[in-house]
């Protein structure tokens, strides 16, 4: 049995290296979970039009960014976007316009479901009051189809937090990094790998139990 | 941009273009690696599963098994472990971590150790939908093989499982698509699968993108066949007038 030895965790270490990589993956989690729901909403809309020029596009774009493993669309992104852009972008931009860009196919599906699961009649009623498109999608009906699908968003979120971790095949510098990194400075890999499990369980587990509070308090009583 | 297809022709340590593009005698090219990555990615991704979905149905049984609350918190706390911790981290765990924990683990192949960690993750998944699969059945599906003197172990495996499994079919399908997509995560600890076959021979040849697009559409040939062979299974599957399946777990 190997000795472990934690008392390598002190505020210098966390302040040396864990923050830098948990702000990072929070706010690539943050900004990805924003833009995919936007970005999302627009895929699910276009899909749902009707018109196959705008329905075609969407659906190719979310079925080959869900068909792809995470890894490669990553390494896609930093080796395309630079080229797309003619100039040399860090690792962790790229991770930010690959999350959002993967978030949005992911997102979408969901928006989709949400909007699809609202009665026709809602759709109907909006028209018999002379509400354009643009007003009865953004004033009845994707506020409900958002309210019904907020914890499987959330839930989606939890799953984008936990493989922001992916960002390690291009070398960002992310909490898994920061506690590897750490571990390779003290000469302690294997503390500091438990320590990122139990960060990384302790968030995600935190969150899904506000996700199960929120499915219980927010469900629409019909 | 010009593509340059005869990468894949050319000898691994010489770099000269081979007539056939299949290395001949102890010679391999790149399109030899090639299929030899995608042999580990198929590999590593069909064990990990059978690992899956022996242990998910294990677990997802054990989660409905009626009076008996500790292997019911047994089969909870086993999926809220395994699914709230990243793969990527639960790959380091099997690899570097429980190793040095354990000493006898010290000798097991890294293939062995990344099949444990993919297979365990996604037992978590599986017995998730295995027990959804369980509790959708009607309640007198499960009275009924009581009230004919089944033991558990009997109306479970004559009367529960057969039509749950079946209900599962579409969401077992994607998660065994989503196998072969997660197996890429091997690369961080060197299997020489098809993800770090694009990082070292798209940094060997110069030709990332060529490189890129041909590990791609391996993937998603993998995904297709599981895909096809999935349907394929559903269809042999169905029981006349029974609808399992079609629109599928999505609804309301």
């Amino acid at each position: 049995m190997l000795n472990l030895d934690f008392s390598i965790l002190n505020w210098g270490l966390i302040q040396g290296f864990i923050l830098k990589g948990l702000w990072f993956s929070i706010l690539l989690t943050a900004v990805a979970t924003a833009g995919g729901i936007f970005f999302g909403t627009l895929l699910a809309l276009m899909r749902l039009s009707g018109q196959k020029w705008l329905d075609a596009p969407a659906a190719l774009y979310v079925n080959v960014m869900r068909s792809v493993p995470l890894v490669m669309v990553i390494l896609w992104f930093f080796l395309l976007v630079p080229l797309l852009i003619g100039r040399p972008i860090g690792a962790e931009y790229s991770a930010v316009v690959t999350f959002i860009a993967l978030a949005a196919a992911y997102f979408s599906e969901i928006m989709r479901a949400g909007i699809q699961s609202i009665p026709r009649g809602q759709v109907f009623a909006g028209q018999a009051v002379g509400m354009t498109y643009g007003q009865n999608m953004r004033l009845v009906i994707l506020p409900q189809a958002f309210r019904n699908m907020l914890p499987v968003l959330l839930t989606q979120t939890i799953i984008l937090f936990q493989d922001t971790s992916l960002v390690y095949a291009i070398g960002a510098y992310d909490l898994l990094k920061g506690f590897e990194t750490a571990g390779k400075n003290f000469g302690r890999p294997i503390e500091t790998y438990l320590m990122a499990t139990v960060t990384y369980f302790v968030i995600s587990y935190s969150l899904s139990s506000v996700v199960k509070s929120i499915n219980r308090k927010f469900a629409i009583i019909r | 941009m010009a593509m340059d297809w005869m990468v894949f022709c050319k000898d691994t340590l010489s770099g000269d273009v081979v007539a056939g593009c299949f290395g001949k005698g102890r010679d391999i090219t790149y399109l030899d690696w090639l299929f030899s990555a995608w042999g580990w990615t198929v590999s590593v991704s069909l064990t990990a599963l059978v690992v899956a979905l022996v242990v998910g149905s294990i677990i997802g049984v054990i989660r409905t098994l009626p009076n008996s609350p500790w292997l019911t918190r047994f089969g909870n706390g086993w999926v809220e472990l395994f699914r709230n911790i990243p793969l990527l981290v639960q790959i380091f765990l099997w690899y570097f971590v429980l190793p040095a924990l354990v000493p006898p683990m010290k000798n097991f192949p890294p293939f062995i150790l990344v099949v444990l960690a993919l297979g365990l993750f996604t037992s978590a998944r599986i017995a998730e939908q295995v027990r959804a699969g369980i509790l959708a059945l009607p309640k007198g599906q499960r009275y009924a093989g009581m009230a004919v003197g089944f033991t558990t172990v009997q109306y479970y495996r004559y009367v529960l499982l057969p039509m749950a499994y079946r209900i599962i079919i579409p969401p077992l399908t994607s998660e065994s698509m989503n196998i072969f997509k997660n197996s890429a995560v091997a690369f961080a600890v060197s299997i020489p699968e098809l993800t770090q076959y694009a990082l070292q021979v798209g940094e060997e040849t110069a030709r990332p993108i060529e490189v890129y697009l041909a590990v791609t559409v391996l993937y998603a040939i993998s995904a297709l066949v599981i895909n096809r062979i999935f349907a394929w299974i559903e269809k042999r599957a169905r029981v006349p007038g029974f609808v399992s399946s079609g629109t599928g777990a999505g609804g309301h």
